[in-house]
């Protein structure tokens, strides 16, 4: 919500509008205008007219359509009567003219609207501007949050946000980032970038209650990404990941920490998001052309599918962790796949395992409470003691340090 | 139509192995640097460009006192100096990326692509 379109409250349903549209608008905004603070600017105003338009009118039938239009309109104002405007167009010369006059009143509901988000976010995610950049304007432009929400996101202030949202704006403008859908050869690398933003904004809203409504914000971009990009289907496999993540986030924590999925309450997950994802999982599958985002999401399929931990087809995880280690070769990967050895082999075979990548993790509270894990299975509870310890120390979350206190109370 | 800059840097007391050691491998780069040229050239991308002179053939000069007063030595004393740089016209981003990529490989550096703006007489 922006300040100005807040004040006005309870209005006619822009709160909601807003969310869903604002990105859209600024997108195709961006088309017409080439200029990014320009066509947030539109978009804003146009928010507060429709505050005030739609209590008293009611809301139009095509709430985006009105939004995009208004916002246009007034945006030509601007250009019409500003010094900027004549710079502007001076500068975009042949290009904008055509927009101006015609208008896009005809394709407001088909694929060039559409495909403007698209086109957004392969700017907002270009390789050349650095994962926060990326990751705050993705937020902004594509999902409407004001800078403060961004801001209290990743924990830096108000106007160190401000100042990151301007230098990456300064750069897309002054290096010429293009506005487009990148062609082959450069696709898959350029996706790749795309979904580890949304991914990392999606993981990022794990950390803590006040972050969650980023899990919200990036399960939408996956899914709109994942209708754009019909033809992707590692897009596809990003969304069923969330949603399979996102089906357990109920039973994830009890009085504020972390319940193990072990000891997680399986009728507390979401039967409707599984359902989805499963059935994102099995189309991909039937493509066969696994990535790493569409195996992790079968790997939590699997999980999903399970009535009990006990239940759980351990080969079949361990099998697709084989695979995703031979795509994406990262200790992290080693760790869950040594994780779920400990349920095939025992823990002693998980422990040796974990062992020869622990030196890489070392830094890393997961792989501590792994071994701590382990260590008090195998009856070494002083060594447990201290690998649990070392993982409290080192934990971001109040959910993860609250479970690694109890594990260290239950020891001692 | 943009203008980058495509620069690359030498490190002083940098690994040898980074320049070409011998005549051999002098001719090779050479032949990659001329065929990289040639196909700028050709299709109207190359501005201008070359290599540099090493930092110790610079001077800097300012203006002090009404007189211009010369000092020995490049403007930033670092270990990195800029060694030879391209202007390229590239349609954006994405364009200019693919040609220093052409030039990375052609001269196995490292190179830095900032946008230029043109001034004066020059023109894009």
């Amino acid at each position: 919500m922006t300040p100005a379109v807040a004040a006005h409250g309870e209005a006619a349903g822009v709160e909601r509008v807003f969310r869903e549209v604002y990105g859209q608008a600024v997108a195709t905004l961006i088309r017409f205008f080439g200029d990014i603070t320009l066509a947030e600017d539109a978009v804003q105003e146009a928010f507060v007219v429709a505050a005030d338009r739609w209590r008293s009118d009611g809301t139009p039938p095509n709430p985006a359509g009105w939004i995009v239009t208004t916002a246009r309109n007034r945006a030509i104002d601007d250009l019409r009567r500003s010094a900027r405007g004549q710079a502007l167009r001076e500068q975009l010369g042949a290009v904008a003219p055509a927009s101006l006059v015609t208008g896009a009143e005809g394709e407001e509901e088909g694929g060039p609207v559409r495909d403007d988000q698209l086109r957004l976010i392969f700017t907002c995610c270009h390789p050349a501007l650095r994962t926060e950049h990326r990751v705050a304007l993705t937020l902004r432009l594509l999902g409407g949050l004001t800078v403060g929400e961004v801001a209290r996101s990743f924990l830096v202030s108000e106007p160190a946000m401000a100042k990151r949202l301007v230098r990456a704006k300064y750069k897309i403008k002054a290096a010429t980032i293009p506005y487009r859908v990148p062609e082959e050869p450069d696709l898959p690398a350029r996706l790749s970038s795309v979904l580890s933003v949304l991914y990392l904004i999606y993981n990022t809203g794990l950390d803590g209650q006040e972050r969650a409504p980023l899990r919200s914000e990036a399960i939408r971009l996956a899914r709109a990404l994942a209708e754009l990009m019909p033809d992707e289907p590692e897009a596809a496999g990003l969304l069923a990941l969330m949603l399979l993540s996102e089906s357990r986030t109920a039973a994830r924590t009890a009085d504020g920490a972390l319940v193990l999925l072990r000891d997680q309450d399986r009728a507390a997950w979401d039967a409707a998001m599984i359902e989805e994802g499963h059935a994102i999982v099995r189309a991909c599958i039937r493509r066969r052309q696994p990535g790493p985002f569409q195996l992790q999401a079968a790997i939590q399929a699997v999980h999903c599918h399970a009535d009990s931990f006990e239940a759980t087809d351990w080969h079949q995880i361990v099998a697709l962790y084989d695979h995703l280690f031979s795509v994406m070769p990262t200790p992290v990967v080693a760790l869950n796949r040594a994780i779920a050895i400990a349920e095939i082999e025992g823990p002693d075979a998980a422990l040796t395992t974990l062992d020869t990548i622990a030196p890489d993790l070392d830094s890393y509270h997961l792989m501590h409470a792994a071994r701590g894990t382990l260590l008090r299975r195998l009856g070494r509870p002083d060594a447990a003691r201290t690998a649990f310890a070392r993982a409290a120390g080192l934990a971001p979350t109040e959910a993860e340090r609250g479970f690694l206190a109890r594990q260290l109370a239950e020891l001692a | 139509m943009s203008q980058y800059l495509l620069s690359t840097y030498a490190v002083e007391g940098g690994a040898a192995s980074r320049a070409p050691g011998t005549p051999g491998e002098m001719a090779a780069f050479l032949e990659r640097v001329v065929a990289l040229e040639a196909d700028m050239e050709a299709s109207g991308t190359f501005v201008f460009g070359g290599a540099l002179h090493g930092p110790d053939a610079a001077t800097v000069a300012r203006r002090s006192g009404g007189g211009l007063v010369m000092t020995d030595g490049p403007f930033v004393e670092a270990k990195e100096h800029v060694a030879g740089f391209y202007i390229i016209n590239a349609d954006d981003l994405d364009a200019a990326l693919a040609w220093a990529g052409k030039v990375v490989d052609a001269i196995s550096q490292p190179i830095e692509v900032r946008p230029f703006r043109a001034t004066g007489r020059v023109r894009a």
